[in-house]
């Protein structure tokens, strides 16, 4: 008798059913509890109205991050409000025995790039964190989405969350990117295509040529905005690139257990045949760097197109008009030329080494224009020690930039790294709702390389005339 | 955290035919900074509600004295963005017990769903009629009858919607999810045991 053909994502998903219950949700158990400063104290003081422990501290992770100043963390924390979360994170850890990466331990960092590069992240588990980007450790070939307060309560109580079963979408992007073209315009690309609500109710999975040639950092700016386009979560199968990556890691399985658990994740991938509630195709040849014209992340084109009519994108005029009069642009505008203020890279989008690298191979031999102001945030302090060490913060004080501390920042302005009402920002992380980096912010997201081009030449500029 | 039992509410609805409303919109990041969960109605549609001074923006349908109730009937594609419960939290402490629209971002309506507001899916056409009843006559009552799943404009058409039986049980009881997990507990020990992780 033959099995009947699964996907990747069932595997996943099956193996962590607890309990299925009669029209209603599956009690699905969770491999890896992620938990920061900002929605995390809530669900304590639920355990502790209730009474309740954690059930399993060592499979939760807590990293201080959303609130972090990116300047002089060794000094206290000026604003009371992020300095009280972040001293509730470090109580609730300590009291529950869960381990915290706090400001200044050398292992902080964002979430989402902390798990993956000290191989607490690994194939085949259950991942869930208080933040929406926690689908970014789908590039492991795990199921992980982003949960609300009252679910982080139930996952330290239980070590399980009650969720219906979302339906599958398969996006293939095959052929070969062209020169410039990075894997923030794919996932920038895909988004425009299907739109900020396109991929809602189901879970994704990437396939095709262009993701298998990508590395693990390119997959998880991928996975990482699965969530933009509304799909609770995005995967990419485990290859040979995901166990190298892993391997060696200082929270990998090693020794016997490396060997076991590479045997089950090489059986992590969709059988021929697998059923997929959607399937998309795209062609990499059509891609070309992407910048976002409005304020949602499926407003997006191509960087030498013209912002299109809200007829073109299917969207109602009102919202359409609503999002440009914010932006002050205007139909068939060009993106190319437009005037920029700020540029920020980093965030859990492109916040880790490779995303430096590009920006660097673009500013070097360059000066950052004068009326420019960027921030260039690192994801964590490993990947801080790398810049240093790659000589990239070299090329960076050259240029005329410098290097701040890791934290969220700017992606979601909770510190003081705002972007001033009216100005334009040129942005790698991953909302350009509006506010998002500051009350009045106009965000334009685009990848590390469009915004290194536009931190040397001050304006909306194609990257691929700089390289 | 308890929540008011939910099974008929009938109330006038405040309209706002806007899409994508996202979280940020229904409270910015930066009013997120709380350790416990209150006040957030305050600062419910904070930068759409009021200026940077703190006057309340006159166009902005929350401060149209025309318009209140216990139902916010929203554009497509409600909630998305991030997955801060503090959106329905300030949703919930501003006074509503119902979000309606013609499309929800999943992780929206799952801390709705956990925390006691109900989120009603309806159709294009539904959510349009709705919008255009409200706007001949703020006045006009909605009923949200969960028992039977069905949502009709007092004196005029009605739909059903869906929800699924488990999650319908908790919210006309006031049931969380916490409680029955915690009675699921060994079970849960013997899943554990067997994790390769």
């Amino acid at each position: 008798m033959s099995k009947t053909p699964a996907a990747l994502f069932d595997k996943v998903w099956d193996s962590h059913v607890v309990r299925h219950i009669e029209d209603g949700p599956d009690v699905l158990f969770i491999d890896r509890h992620f938990i920061h400063e900002v929605t995390s104290p809530v669900a304590f003081l639920g355990l502790e109205s209730r009474g309740l422990k954690v059930m399993f501290p060592e499979k939760t992770f807590a990293t201080a991050d959303h609130n972090t100043p990116t300047i002089n963390q060794h000094l206290p924390v000026q604003d009371p409000l992020s300095a009280n979360q972040l001293k509730a994170l470090e109580s609730n850890s300590a009291k529950y025995g869960i381990s915290h990466w706090g400001l200044g331990n050398p292992k902080n960092g964002i979430v989402h790039v902390v798990g993956p590069e000290n191989g607490i992240t690994l194939p085949g588990m259950t991942i869930v964190c208080g933040d929406s980007h926690t689908s970014t450790h789908g590039a492991f070939g795990a199921i992980a989405f982003g949960i609300g307060t009252s679910e982080v309560e139930m996952v330290l109580s239980s070590q399980c969350i009650m969720q219906p079963r979302p339906k599958k979408m398969r996006i293939k992007v095959n052929g070969k990117l062209g020169k410039g073209i990075t894997p923030k315009d794919v996932v920038l690309y895909i988004i425009s295509k299907l739109t900020a609500a396109g991929a809602t109710g189901y879970f994704v999975e990437f396939a095709g040529d262009v993701f298998e040639n990508m590395s693990m950092e390119g997959r998880m700016t991928v996975c990482n905005m699965s969530i933009e386009m509304g799909a609770r979560g995005g995967m990419v199968a485990p290859d040979e690139t995901t166990f190298n990556y892993i391997k060696g890691r200082e929270k990998a399985p090693k020794g016997e257990a490396w060997e076991k658990a590479l045997a089950y994740w090489k059986t992590l991938k969709s059988d021929e045949g697998a059923f997929f509630d959607k399937e998309y195709e795209f062609n990499a040849a059509d891609i070309e760097p992407m910048i976002t014209y409005g304020t949602n992340p499926g407003m997006g084109i191509g960087i030498t197109k013209r912002i299109p009519t809200a007829e073109e994108i299917g969207s109602s005029k009102a919202s359409f008009d609503k999002s440009l009069a914010y932006m002050d642009f205007h139909e068939s505008e060009s993106m190319i030329g437009k005037k920029v203020d700020y540029v920020f890279i980093g965030s859990c989008t492109n916040g880790r080494i490779e995303d430096f690298r590009a920006f660097a191979s673009v500013i070097k031999g360059r000066k950052k224009a004068d009326h420019v102001t960027a921030w260039i945030v690192p994801g964590s302090h490993i990947v801080e020690q790398q810049i240093k060490e790659e000589g990239i913060l070299d090329l960076l004080l050259e240029a005329g930039f410098q290097l701040r501390q890791p934290g969220c920042s700017a992606c979601l302005a909770m510190n003081d790294d705002k972007i001033p009402a009216g100005k334009y920002a040129v942005s790698t992380s991953n909302r350009n709702f509006e506010g998002r980096q500051g009350p009045g912010a106009r965000t334009m997201l685009a990848s590390p390389l469009v915004a290194a081009a536009a931190a040397v030449t001050g304006f909306v500029t194609d990257p691929r005339e700089l390289i | 955290m308890a929540y008011d039992k939910f099974t008929i509410l009938r109330s006038t609805a405040v309209p706002m035919p806007i899409e994508n409303v996202d979280t940020d919109q229904i409270i910015p990041a930066r009013f997120l900074k709380a350790t416990e969960r209150k006040g957030f109605g305050d600062n419910l549609f904070r930068d759409w509600r009021f200026e940077a001074d703190g006057t309340p923006k006159k166009d902005f349908v929350l401060n149209n004295p025309i318009y209140s109730g216990k139902i916010l009937v929203g554009g497509k594609n409600f909630g998305s963005g991030s997955s801060r419960e503090h959106a329905a939290w300030a949703i919930y402490d501003y006074g509503f017990r119902c979000v309606v629209s013609s499309f929800f971002a999943d992780i929206f309506k799952n801390n709705s769903l956990n925390i006691g507001i109900l989120p009603v899916q309806v159709s294009e056409s539904f959510l349009d009629q709705i919008f255009k009843a409200i706007e001949a006559n703020p006045k006009t009552e909605l009923e949200v009858n969960l028992p039977e799943q069905k949502i009709s404009i007092v004196g005029g058409a009605s739909e059903s919607f869906e929800i699924n039986g488990y999650k319908k049980h908790n919210m006309m009881n006031g049931f969380d999810d916490i409680d029955f997990l915690q009675s699921l507990k060994s079970d849960i020990q013997t899943f554990a045991a067997k994790s390769i992780y």
